[in-house]
């Protein structure tokens, strides 16, 4: 499997947010999506995943284009983990991980025992099983997040699109989404996720897109992209990269922000 | 059920109801007045089984509406179909159209406003599709309603004045064996589209990105549940008149009940609003020597029952 973005311009009919886009993406890569708030990352996600339709440019995958593919082709290659949502109705955890499977269910069918085998799958490997029950409207904002997540995987994708999957998590539940993000990769699916943490982009990412004011400011591996210079460009902070040794054996970069210096840089009114 | 049988100004005994069903069961003559049968077969007979028909129609049309609205405050008339229907009602009476002319003008001109609300919004597509449809839906209600409001100016005070208020009220009392046979069919026709895309009912009531992205093509299934659930509600009206609270209230109930899954939500709405039009229907003959009308009766016992719901369930829908 193989996915191609062409030179691919994005936004709304009356405003274009981005353009000439252009990457490609394969079975078991992680592409990290780094950029600043605004940035058009989100947009350019549903642009991908046809949400939203390309102003010019097209996406394909093995070389065919999606354009004229229906909802359900589509959703049975993207898996989409939008950012945090709040249901209206008080479907339970597993009920919502169950709609994930809608692509394989006929449109006039109720899912399988196949089905509902393979969400509860889902729920145990995110570790929420204890939840299955509980109403997706009275759980916490992490733990929905991970529901979500669930949700994508019982889609059973090739292509997994996570939409800041990291944002409303705490410290352990983020940790333990990139492990899964990197099992995935394992397995041959392609992840493509945005991020606002370089840290993250450095521990799972195959590849760094940065994208600012729309247009890729860079793309490659981790290292050669995320850089002093580009995140003084990008985000107009002053940081610090450096190795350390991480606990399981391997050196990991990380970002070390200078504050007192991005605010003097920023010429941020006194407070 | 029994007991909306036995009800009324011309009480009949259950032994005597009892009687009678074993005796047409089994082809029997019996001895008992044939005042008890005709009361029995033709007048509350047709009334309590359409009193069953509508209230579940009206209900699972709710149902529907809510789901697909994402909002747990619709009813069945959000795209305009009560207000079309009162139209073509007091259109029909206004012209002094038979019964059978004012029930058909009222479903024509239900289907009509909900088919006006619809293309409104699929004209304006830059929008959130589900704001439109409800913005278009008010503007086109009040639209309907300035216009029955001029009728009612028109109309003739002293004979068709009344005939308007009641029917907008609401009321069972005039139906017949004809009128549920005309109405059937209809209903059943849009209830079993909402059967069918059960599983895509519960996935709409995600956001519409959600939806899509989940595989559901969302414009094709809204267009099939707005004119199913329009088709049932626009024949439950046309012969009713306009019978409020069932399609807000009584879905809330069910979900409380069953929970938000449509495949148990439906079939639990269409028993708990038949029973409950069946129940207030029969208070409305019984309580009083003048019948009261049924949307005032279901606002009166449905509105204080919704704030208790409120108050009293914390996983309503929040």
């Amino acid at each position: 499997m193989r996915l191609d973005v062409d030179d691919l311009a994005y936004g709304y009919p009356d405003k274009e947010v981005g353009r000439d886009v252009s990457f490609s993406l394969a079975g078991g890569e992680v592409l990290c999506l780094l950029g600043p708030n605004g940035g058009g990352k989100t947009t350019l996600f549903k642009t991908i995943l046809r949400l939203l339709v390309p102003r010019r440019g097209r996406v394909a995958i093995d070389g065919e284009s999606v354009g004229d593919w229906s909802r359900g082709r589509l959703a049975r290659v993207f898996g989409y983990v939008p950012q945090a949502q709040f249901g209206v109705f008080p479907f339970t955890v597993a009920e919502i991980v169950l709609m994930g499977r809608t692509a394989h269910v006929g449109p006039f069918a109720t899912p399988s025992r196949h089905d509902r085998a393979v969400a509860d799958e889902m729920l145990r490997a995110l570790g929420i099983g204890h939840l299955a029950a509980q109403p997706y409207t009275e759980i916490s904002g992490g733990e929905r997040q991970l529901t979500l997540i669930a949700r994508a995987l019982a889609q059973q994708p090739v292509i997994l699109v996570m939409d800041e999957p990291t944002a409303s998590l705490d410290f352990g539940n983020q940790v333990r989404v990139l492990g899964e993000i990197e099992q995935l990769a394992c397995r041959g699916i392609a992840v493509m996720l945005s991020t606002h943490d370089p840290d993250h982009a450095f521990l799972c990412a195959h590849r760094v897109a940065l994208l600012h004011r729309g247009r890729l400011a860079g793309l490659g591996p981790p290292r050669e992209v995320i850089t002093r210079e580009s995140l003084r460009e990008v985000y107009g902070v002053e940081v610090t990269i450096t190795e350390v040794a991480g606990a399981d054996g391997r050196t990991a970069r990380v970002c070390v922000p200078a504050i007192s210096a991005s605010a003097a840089d920023r010429s941020l009114p006194p407070r | 059920m029994l007991v909306a049988f036995s009800v009324g100004r011309y009480p009949v005994t259950p032994r005597q109801l009892t009687a009678l069903l074993w005796a047409r069961l089994a082809g029997a003559p019996t001895s008992l007045p044939p005042a008890v049968e005709a009361v029995v077969f033709r007048v509350r007979g047709p009334r309590v089984l359409s009193a069953v028909a509508i209230g579940a129609t009206l209900a699972a049309a709710g149902s529907a509406y809510q789901g697909l609205f994402r909002n747990p405050l619709v009813s069945p008339d959000i795209l305009g179909v009560s207000s079309g229907a009162a139209l073509g009602a007091t259109l029909g009476i206004y012209f002094s159209w038979g019964v059978v002319g004012i029930q058909g003008l009222a479903f024509a001109l239900g289907l009509a406003a909900v088919a006006t609300v619809y293309a409104v919004g699929a004209a304006l597509r830059r929008h959130d599709p589900i704001l439109v449809l409800v913005l278009a839906g008010i503007v086109v209600g009040t639209l309907l309603g300035s216009c029955i409001s001029l009728i009612k100016y028109l109309a003739d005070p002293y004979n068709q004045l009344p005939a308007i208020t009641f029917w907008l009220l609401g009321s069972l009392s005039s139906i017949t064996v004809a009128d549920l046979a005309a109405i059937l069919p209809a209903a059943l026709v849009g209830l079993v589209p909402l059967w069918l895309l059960r599983w895509r009912m519960n996935v709409m009531t995600l956001s519409e990105e959600e939806a899509l992205a989940l595989g559901v093509d969302t414009r094709r299934v809204r267009l099939v549940v707005v004119a199913a659930a329009t088709l049932m509600t626009a024949a439950a009206v046309s012969v009713s008149g306009v019978i409020g609270w069932i399609g807000l209230l009584i879905p809330h109930f069910a979900r409380l009940l069953v929970g938000p899954d449509f495949s148990r939500l439906l079939p639990a709405a269409m028993l708990l609003g038949a029973g409950y039009l069946v129940a207030v229907d029969t208070l409305a003959r019984a309580i009083a020597p003048l019948e009261i009308p049924l949307g005032v009766l279901t606002a009166f016992i449905g509105a204080p029952f919704f704030i208790w719901l409120l108050a009293a369930s914390r996983r309503g829908w929040q």
